[in-house]
């Protein structure tokens, strides 16, 4: 620890709902005050910009804010910045800015992450759908075949499990089941009403094995975290949590090629460059666009063997608030909303500072483990407070 | 399916594995080097980095490594449910192709099945398809 490291200091978030009329540009501005007034930094103070997947024309919801526009849009003078979607995931925009504050290239980075999904699709006069003849790249290897969602992608992977390891739907339900609950408990989580087993099992199949609650949907919000280099925390007045380590790997960068998905190579990964081990760990945090990716990230982080991930989570004690590893405890994407990675790391550095309120883990936490990405896409960060 | 599916834009890396079809042959790119099977097909060998590589023809069968059972309208013409899977081609080491599992019940689908290829033909696509062997 020290100057030569990489911290998330402020860190905010704007309203989070469904088919909100606030511009997208506007909601990461309210992200951004909330992390700037955390920190007790001005704009002025801000010298880089980073976010993932930057502005994507084809697709505004998915993405409506470009780094090069919150800069033009705000006055930051950044000595450095970078968006863009071939990037190890979602959180790939963290790494990146802590590479740049521990190199100098700045010394306080906005990394944020806005969606517009609901908002788009609800305006498409707004947000038109691109109409496109004939599709190429990856998706030629998926579309003509109908598989058009990352769910039906992610759902083969966890038929494997299902066939090879005997996953169950209630070990697999857990994840939701606890996502929900803990969103019971965060005033800002988009879906407020638990879940019951019964609920879930009765629920309608998206894609084998994987039903409706096993999905996230469509979400408008910003999430905001600023990266502040370790010389510059004494211009900073929240508790700094440190980036102890970072990955994001990928052996093929495919959703069918690849064995399995890209977080197992991540997590050990992860793991080798650092001193930390799964048993300091209070707290994951874990992608849970579909369920099944935080069950291949709890195996991929090796808090249990691979195959071991759904008898890991059986009858979700352990993962629980008041468990011996907590998962999810803003709700995750399942329960909090599709924030698209950057609600992990938030949530975080939430409960690191332990302001968590209703949803505040005991023990005084000091590590966390925050995760993005599914499929070839797969970032890992492993924050301590010091 | 009746309702038109997604089509590839054909170009000289795909063009065979797409049109392999009209001859009843699954083509499938490979280095004459180091006879390393190339998948999406691209012009240049993953395993030996040799610019050496060119189609052929497989032998059409395969065996299923997963699947799901799509329930889900991702569009309101979709006609549901199917099967996507992902086929592991006889002869060609480390390639999947996703695909569907057609001609049969969808609960009938089980990883371990065999199939073979069964073109579907539509505009200048030909797209590989599998059925199950019984």
């Amino acid at each position: 620890m020290g100057a030569s490291d990489a911290y998330i200091t402020g860190i905010g978030q704007s309203e989070v709902g469904m088919k909100l009329t606030r511009h997208p540009l506007l909601l990461t501005l309210d992200a951004v005050r909330e992390a700037l007034q955390e920190a007790g930094l001005s704009i002025g103070q801000i010298d880089g910009v980073s976010t993932y997947p930057g502005r994507v024309p084809a697709m505004l919801g998915f993405s409506p804010v470009g780094s090069d526009e919150l800069i033009d849009a705000l006055g930051i003078r950044a000595s450095w910045y970078a968006g863009g979607i071939e990037i190890s995931s979602q959180l790939g925009a963290v790494t990146a800015a802590a590479m740049a504050v521990r190199t100098g290239q700045a010394r306080h980075v906005i990394c944020y992450r806005t969606v517009y999904e609901a908002a788009a699709m609800a305006r498409p006069e707004e947000y038109p759908v691109p109409r496109r003849d004939r599709v190429d790249g990856g998706s030629q290897w998926t579309a003509p075949f109908n598989a058009l969602s990352a769910a039906v992608w992610t759902a083969q992977y966890a038929m494997r499990h299902v066939k090879q390891f005997g996953l169950t739907r209630e070990q697999l339900a857990q994840i939701a089941l606890t996502g929900r609950a803990n969103a019971a408990l965060n005033p800002r989580a988009l879906v407020r009403e638990p879940l019951s087993m019964d609920e879930y099992l009765a629920a309608r199949m998206i894609a084998s094995p994987l039903c409706l609650y096993d999905c996230d949907r469509y979400t408008d919000a910003s999430t905001v975290l600023i990266v502040s280099a370790g010389d510059a925390l004494d211009e900073v007045s929240c508790t700094p949590v440190r980036i102890a380590a970072m990955a994001g790997s990928v052996e093929r960068h495919s959703w069918d090629q690849a064995e399995w998905m890209a977080c197992y190579p991540t997590g050990a990964d992860l793991w080798s460059r650092t001193d930390y081990t799964q048993s300091d760990v209070d707290t994951v945090q874990l992608y849970d666009g579909f369920s099944f990716q935080a069950i291949a990230w709890l195996e991929a982080l090796g808090f249990c063997e691979k195959g071991e991930g759904g008898r890991f989570i059986e009858g979700g004690k352990r993962i629980a608030l008041d468990g011996e590893l907590p998962l999810n405890t803003f709700g995750g994407q399942i329960g909090a909303g599709r924030l698209h990675g950057f609600g992990f790391a938030h949530e975080a550095v939430v409960q690191l500072r332990g302001k968590g309120e209703a949803r505040q883990i005991p023990g005084n936490p000091r590590v966390a483990v925050a995760t993005s990405g599914g499929g070839p896409l797969a970032t890992a960060l492993l924050l301590a407070r010091d | 399916m009746a309702v038109p599916r997604p089509l590839p834009r054909l170009d000289s890396s795909n063009r065979d594995f797409w049109t392999g079809g009209a001859n009843n042959e699954l083509r499938l790119m490979r280095c004459l080097d180091c006879a390393t099977f190339i998948h999406p097909p691209r012009p240049v060998c993953r395993n030996c980095l040799s610019e050496n590589v060119a189609t052929e023809a497989v032998a059409g069968t395969g065996v299923i490594a997963t699947f799901t059972v799509n329930y889900q309208k991702w569009h309101p013409a979709m006609e549901v449910p199917f099967v996507v899977a992902r086929v592991a081609p006889d002869g060609a080491p480390g390639v999947y192709l996703t695909t569907n599992i057609v001609g049969c019940d969808v609960d009938a689908v089980e990883i371990g099945d065999r199939v073979r290829v069964i073109f579907e033909q539509q505009d200048d696509v030909y797209l590989p398809l599998f059925q199950k062997i019984n």
